[in-house]
């Protein structure tokens, strides 16, 4: 099964290349729709049966490839499904319009060859592997962001490029270092064949720089806003909702499965759960004195991407086991109830552009009234994001807030208080305008049933995953890599 | 089937999916609207009276829980305190909506309105039946979701600007109301409403953890509440449609704080308790604040709403005192006085609406000689406002006089001068108005903007023709088992605090 869901998105992305017209969108539907069956049968299977680990060709560690699935990749897989799957029914009416219609081409093949490589990026098992992957997706993602074609998607996409880059040059550099110190690059084995000193150190420190400046952590933030905000609208929700979480993923294993817990200095986490905060404060600013609809939905990324980092000093410097699993859990469910949220507002606003033809605040005036589906996603999407009950963004904060109380870390709590209060002031500071009586005659061309709906599933999942918390909880504390030689659970 | 576990899911889903469906009505379908409104309303007041009678006469526990999987539960649970919040917010609903549909005829977006106004009553009746403090604290902050739409439903731009103040008051609240509920869980457990004491096993050392944590949560459900200084949204909020300052303004908003405050004083810390770790003496003294400040600021008043605004300031805040006052009278008195203030301000503020619906009058110096017009209306505004004051037998002196009973009992007599000076207040700015409204000549021609049979539509008549006779009955028969003060005995006495 693993197998397949790196297969299908990859075929797929092939037959979009060559097919023409409706048998594009075909082959694209159908690759879509395999991928989201594949994911979702492994996860019942990992569910069931626990962690899984196959090895390509018969080859075992370290000789061949292996692919490994446990309760945190499956969760990361399904984010990835569901969201894939809307963004890919939201895509088919959205690049049949006449401008968009020469790009889609360009756009089916890449994006199922993103797809493709999250997949294998959330199955990796090795570190080199984890190396080559990051690179599909960097490459994939920072193309799709081209995608557009005006001056400012291209500068915005260039600089993008660039800092992934670099920080795939930094991962790599860290790579090489573990090779020389463990003699070996299958993650559970590097973990268990311990190795301290100052060269693991290195290579944490290089592994970890390198992916945060993909994940946008504050002070490397800077090339995400102009990025996701000049995308076209479903490469944008693609780019925050799952790009990021790829390298968090990555990050989360590097931290609690290559490295033992000996070797992972409590300082470390400490900064970079100071990060976090920042990340929440400044990006959540931000996105309050922004006008543009997008750039506020960008800037949000910055703010919510933040929270996932307090993870590490929580993890780290409590000492009760039920609080690290309760800290744990909380940034792994921000993740995911993140994802949903943002491609929802990410779609959304692309309801709205195509509507009135800009994203402009001001353009949203009275749309309460003309686009009220699409005011509801984003009152829906906003609430989660805010972390009101019941939503998983709730479930997210409550957890965290409980485990920083609990560990006695108390300028932590200042995220998701502070954070809560400012990103309420800027989901406000949309849906006011919703409210606001605006020209007469000013709005709108009708848009199309299936994207207002996309976007409104999204919105309703991110909503309902509150309610599900239990299934989650189990993935991420009984799935952890059971079956898995050397792996442990944070 | 099983109504121990149904009813309280359909006194939920009574007013949910009525609200649900009306959003998706078309403008136009005014009858359609209307009876869907009033089957809801209708059906949720059987649906009360029913559970009473089960609870009261047959003593059944209705008691519905899931688990979140977070370690605490989704719990409701139906006690007697429950019952009369859920008693008066349905009744009242009821005769809002009634209100409400010959209030807002013809004016734009009634859809958006009704809807958004059975999502409000929903999360009042979800406060009501929270069997924990988690759970109420998820209705508490539908609660200020679903009313913001409402507030800013004129859409101009003095109601968007108060919308925006309610906004960030109530947000503020509700995260404190968050951190506090947390940091709860965090150091005692999950804790139900039913198990009153577990705090008090906890040992000295987390006392000052206890005292933070009663602080922060009174601090965020005293905006609600309006408690002074967190007062400062509810004259803004007046903004909104007459209505909306009626259920929502005068009962189900600060009730809700109120509520919370009364639940978190009794059911969470436990009453003594919380008096032993001295923590209700500065809650008394912020309610008497507030009581005297509410009141002045009244007086000086000239917009007649603004002036009740003032008023439900001043006069939530008896609820608070009660129940920091450690003496069973009080309790009594501050569970009474949840039912008691609603229905007489609701009144006050459906007669307020009146006025200024059929002529258009809005200024308390407009209102001169207004009962040669307007009789009935006026009629029952004086009886309201003499009720607010504490006349017998009108409801309001019940109130008051547990209140000033239990304060000489429990041996703090300067609340009783609190009592007296905010009465005389509650008499200098109602007397002149009603002075003026039966005793001088009108200052100018009545416009009438609104034609009916009587002096204004049947429909915005019934409703405070209903609760000013309630606001009555109420005070006549208080001796009776079943009206709310007997109620409110039977919550003391089931409270172990009550002879």
């Amino acid at each position: 099964m693993p197998e397949l869901l790196v297969l299908i998105p990859f075929t797929a992305a092939l037959l979009c290349f060559i097919l023409k017209g409706v048998l594009r969108s075909l082959a694209a539907l159908l690759g879509a729709s395999l991928t989201f069956s594949a994911s979702a049968l492994l996860a019942a299977d990992v569910y069931q049966n626990g962690a899984i680990r196959i090895s390509l060709g018969g080859w075992d560690a370290p000789l061949g490839i292996g692919l490994s699935a446990d309760g945190l990749s499956v969760i990361f897989l399904l984010l990835t499904a569901i969201v894939g799957l809307m963004v890919s029914i939201y895509c088919v009416p959205f690049f049949s319009g006449l401008h968009e219609q020469p790009l889609a081409r360009h756009f089916w093949s890449l994006w199922m060859f993103l797809w493709g490589s999250l997949n294998s990026l959330f199955l990796v098992s090795d570190v080199f592997n984890a190396y080559v992957v990051l690179e599909l997706v960097s490459i994939s993602a920072a193309a799709l962001a081209a995608l557009s074609g005006t001056a400012a998607s291209l500068r915005a996409a260039l600089r993008y490029f660039l800092t992934a880059m670099a920080g795939s040059m930094a991962f790599l550099l860290g790579v090489g270092f573990i090779y020389a110190q463990a003699g070996t690059l299958d993650m559970f084995l590097v973990g268990s064949s311990g190795g301290d000193g100052p060269l693991m150190a290195m290579a944490l420190g290089l592994m970890t720089v390198g992916l945060i400046m993909k994940s946008a952590l504050f002070p490397f933030h800077f090339w995400l806003p102009p990025a996701h905000g000049e995308a076209k609208a479903p490469v944008s929700a693609i780019l925050s909702a799952l790009v990021m979480k790829g390298s968090f993923f990555l990050l989360l294993r590097i931290w609690f499965n290559v490295f033992q817990d000996s070797s992972l200095t409590v300082h470390a986490a400490s900064v970079l759960g100071f990060l976090g905060l920042f990340a929440v404060i400044w990006g959540s600013y931000q996105a309050i004195i922004q006008s543009r609809l997008k750039l506020i939905i960008a800037y949000s990324s910055i703010g919510q991407m933040g929270y996932l980092f307090l993870l590490f000093p929580l993890v780290l410097t409590t000492v009760d086991a039920a609080w690290k699993i309760e800290a744990w859990t909380a940034c792994v469910f921000q993740a995911v109830s993140h994802g949903l949220a943002k491609a929802s507002l990410f779609l959304a606003a692309g309801n709205l552009i195509q509507a009135s033809g800009t994203d402009n605040l001001r353009s949203m005036r009275n749309i309460a009234g003309s686009l009220p589906m699409t005011t509801f996603t984003l009152a829906l999407a906003g609430i989660s994001l805010m972390g009101l009950p019941p939503s998983g963004g709730f479930v997210a904060k409550w957890m965290l807030l409980q485990s920083i109380l609990a560990s006695g870390q108390w300028w932590l709590a200042a995220a998701p208080i502070l954070g809560g209060l400012l990103t309420a002031g800027y989901i406000f500071k949309i849906l006011s305008q919703a409210f606001v009586p605006g020209a007469e005659g000013a709005c709108c061309k009708p848009v199309c049933f299936v994207m207002e709906k996309a976007a409104l599933v999204l919105a309703i999942f991110s909503i309902l995953i509150g309610f599900r918390a239990e299934e989650v909880i189990f993935l991420l504390t009984d799935r952890i890599c059971a079956a898995n030689p050397g792996g442990f659970w944070p | 089937m099983n109504l121990n576990f149904w009813l309280p899911i359909l006194m939920l889903s009574s007013s949910l999916f009525t609200g649900l469906i009306i959003f998706f009505l078309k403008e136009e379908k005014v009858g359609l609207r209307t009876v869907l409104n009033l089957t809801g309303a209708v059906f949720k007041v059987v649906a009360v009276h029913y559970m009473a009678y089960r609870l009261l006469v047959l003593d059944q526990i209705h008691h519905v829980s899931f688990s979140m999987g977070l370690g605490f539960d989704f719990a409701l649970r139906v006690d007697f305190l429950s019952l009369m919040f859920l008693a008066l917010s349905s009744n009242l609903w009821l005769v809002t909506t009634l209100y409400a549909v010959g209030y807002l005829e013809g004016s734009p977006n009634r859809s958006r309105f009704f809807g958004f106004f059975s999502l409000c009553v929903t999360a009042c009746t979800g406060i009501a039946m929270a069997g924990n403090l988690i759970t109420f604290f998820i209705f508490y902050e539908f609660l200020t979701l679903a009313t913001y739409p409402l507030v800013v439903h004129r859409q101009t731009r003095e109601a968007l600007e108060a919308g925006r103040i309610y906004l960030w008051y109530t947000i503020l609240g509700g995260t404190l109301v968050f951190v506090g509920v947390v940091w709860l869980q965090v150091l005692a457990g999950p804790l139900d409403f039913i198990d009153t004491g577990a705090l008090q096993s906890l040992g000295t050392e987390s006392h000052f953890s206890l005292c933070t944590i009663f602080l922060i949560l009174i601090m965020g459900l005293g905006v609600k509440a309006a408690l002074v200084p967190l007062h400062g949204w509810l004259p803004v909020a007046m903004v909104a449609p007459a209505p909306v300052s009626a259920l929502l303004h005068a009962v189900a908003v600060v009730k809700a704080g109120a509520f919370g405050i009364v639940r978190v004083v009794f059911d969470v810390f436990g009453r003594d308790f919380a008096g032993s770790l001295g923590l209700l003496g500065p809650l008394a003294a912020a309610a008497s604040i507030t009581i005297i400040f509410g009141s002045i600021r009244a007086l000086s008043q000239t917009d007649l709403k603004k002036r009740l605004a003032y008023s439900t300031v001043s006069q939530v805040s008896y609820i608070t005192l009660g129940a920091a006052v450690i003496a069973p009278f009080s309790t009594v008195g501050a569970i009474v006085h949840l039912v008691h203030q609603g229905i007489m301000k609701v009144t006050l503020f459906f007669c307020a609406g009146n006025f200024a619906e059929t002529l258009g009058v809005h200024n308390i110096h407009q209102l001169k000689g207004v009962a040669r017009r307007m009789p009935l209306t006026a009629l029952l505004f004086t009886l309201a406002a003499f009720g607010m004051i504490g006349v017998p037998p009108m409801a309001g002196f019940v109130s008051k006089w547990y209140l000033g009973l239990g304060s000489v009992d429990a041996g703090s007599s300067w609340i009783l001068g609190v009592l007296v000076a905010s009465s005389l207040l509650n008499s200098a700015y109602f007397l002149p108005i009603i002075h003026a409204m039966w005793f001088e000549k009108p200052v100018q021609q009545w416009k009438t903007l609104r034609q009916g049979l009587l002096e204004a539509p049947w429909m915005l008549l019934v409703p405070p023709v209903f609760t000013a006779g309630a606001a009555l009955f109420a005070g006549l028969v208080a001796a009776w088992q079943w009206s709310p003060l007997g109620l409110a005995r039977q919550i003391a006495t089931g409270m172990g605090i009550y002879p």
